[in-house]
């Protein structure tokens, strides 16, 4: 058999994973849906944020697609729709398929003929990132376990507990946007686009506040993204 | 009674949803062996992962122990399967609890944070699957140079507006891990291909620093 890695059945079960994510979505969605009503939440509330949630999401999800773009030139489509679509990243996605790919000596730069290295590739990726997946049932009760005893010993501390955690993630993901900027005014772009989506959001802030227009606040950060997106493009040719 | 029932309820459902998803996740390299006859060399696949498993089945162990208190039970059994939760999944339902005005750990942001994740899985996919089906009439776009800078910049762009919203109200526990960061970042730059090992670290320095100042009656 000639290998094709677009054929029909890569892409039957592309088309099957696809139905299980969207099947296992829908069912939590629906679930907390209902639950969020018998605990007497605001529908209307509810509704915004599934809207303000699917605005927010449009942006990444087309990053995400880029990555199924990049891959596609060598693993052809279905395999990094699949591999993008559960659990993966781009950036853990093209690190395994490189990382196989040099072991069998294949290169990268046209699409894959060999069927043996295809599916190495395939099982690299699928065990390189099945640790999070195969952790999650075994510790979530533990570690909320770990923070109810937290929480039960003092709520305040508790809560400050969490908060700082995200403080934790945010930190290092804003120090991470200074990386480059000993390279010159171009590594400080990412910099001015930080600058400019927290300005949005600001802007946003006091709209919602001073202004009373309560709408924006669903908003403002697919606002604030988005804006600093566009912001990127204006400035990158001016500054690189 | 009733909150402990719909908790021990979704735990159930998330296991069993989430032990499907790895059976499936794993048969689609068998499905690929089989229907294409391709066992790949065992060894060829050992140095493949040696590669990468490291670092990834590392990260994938601290992203649990960090992620899953922020996502909540449900937000947990599924962002983890469906995946990209730095860059979408978190962010997402950090933001949809903050317009909610609930917290993470109650009832309210169980169900704040599950609807957020789910929209997002749902959206994130459908845009994938449309994607795929006009790839011939998107690539030339999206590939153009044009937009790469969009694209370049979506972290920053995400965290500026994130970011602002919590360290303004938490600057006193913020400040120390950002320029713990910010001085990192800047003497060693190559540490940004491996920031998902640098989250715990933040995550340890904030809360040493919300410790210290909530014993000084601080916060």
């Amino acid at each position: 058999m000639n290998f094709n890695p677009n054929d029909n059945f890569m892409y039957i079960l592309a088309v099957t994973i696809i139905v299980f994510i969207i099947a296992q979505s829908l069912f939590f969605l629906i679930r907390a849906y209902r639950r969020g009503k018998e605990l007497g939440m605001d529908i209307k509330k509810l509704r915004k944020t599934i809207s303000s949630s699917a605005i927010f999401t449009v942006a990444p999800a087309v990053s995400i697609l880029l990555g199924v773009l990049t891959l596609s030139k060598f693993l052809g489509l279905p395999l990094p729709w699949i591999r993008l679509s559960v659990i993966g990243a781009i950036t853990y996605e093209l690190p395994a398929a490189t990382s196989t790919a040099s072991a069998l000596n294949v290169s990268l730069s046209e699409t894959i003929k060999d069927p043996k290295a295809f599916s190495a590739i395939a099982w690299v990726m699928t065990l390189g990132i099945i640790v999070s997946i195969i952790l999650v049932p075994i510790l979530l009760r533990r570690i909320q376990k770990g923070l109810t005893t937290i929480k039960s010993k003092d709520s305040k501390w508790g809560d400050l507990f969490i908060t700082a955690m995200f403080l934790g993630m945010i930190s290092a993901f804003m120090g991470m946007v200074f990386s480059n900027i000993r390279i010159g005014l171009a590594g400080w772009i990412p910099v001015f686009v930080l600058m400019f989506s927290a300005l949005l959001m600001g802007i946003c802030g006091i709209l919602l506040k001073v202004f009373k227009i309560n709408w924006i606040q669903d908003y403002a950060l697919p606002i604030s993204m988005l804006g600093a997106m566009t912001f990127a493009v204006c400035i990158t040719p001016l500054i690189a | 009674m009733n909150r402990k029932t719909y908790d021990d309820m979704t735990h159930l459902y998330g296991k069993i949803w989430i032990w499907i998803a790895v059976v499936i996740i794993l048969l689609v390299p068998v499905a690929i062996c089989v229907y294409y006859n391709a066992w790949p060399p065992l060894q060829s696949v050992v140095k493949g992962l040696l590669g990468v498993a490291p670092i990834f089945w590392t990260v994938g162990a601290i992203e649990v122990i960090t992620f899953c208190p922020m996502l909540g039970t449900a937000g947990s059994y599924l962002g983890f399967v469906t995946g990209n939760l730095t860059n979408l999944k978190v962010p997402c339902a950090l933001n949809a609890m903050e317009i909610n005005s609930v917290k993470s750990g109650t009832e309210e942001g169980e169900v704040v944070s599950t609807i957020a994740i789910a929209t997002s899985s749902i959206v994130t996919t459908i845009i994938i699957s449309i994607g795929v089906l006009l790839i011939g009439q998107l690539t030339p776009i999206l590939n153009s140079p044009e937009l790469k800078p969009a694209f370049d910049n979506i972290l920053p762009a995400l965290f500026g507006g994130l970011g602002v919203v919590y360290i303004s109200k938490n600057w006193k526990v913020s400040i120390v891990p950002l320029l713990f960061m910010v001085v990192l970042f800047l003497s060693v730059p190559s540490l940004a291909s491996s920031v998902g090992i640098l989250v715990p670290v933040g995550a340890a320095i904030s809360i040493g620093v919300a410790r210290i100042l909530y014993k000084k009656g601080l916060l």
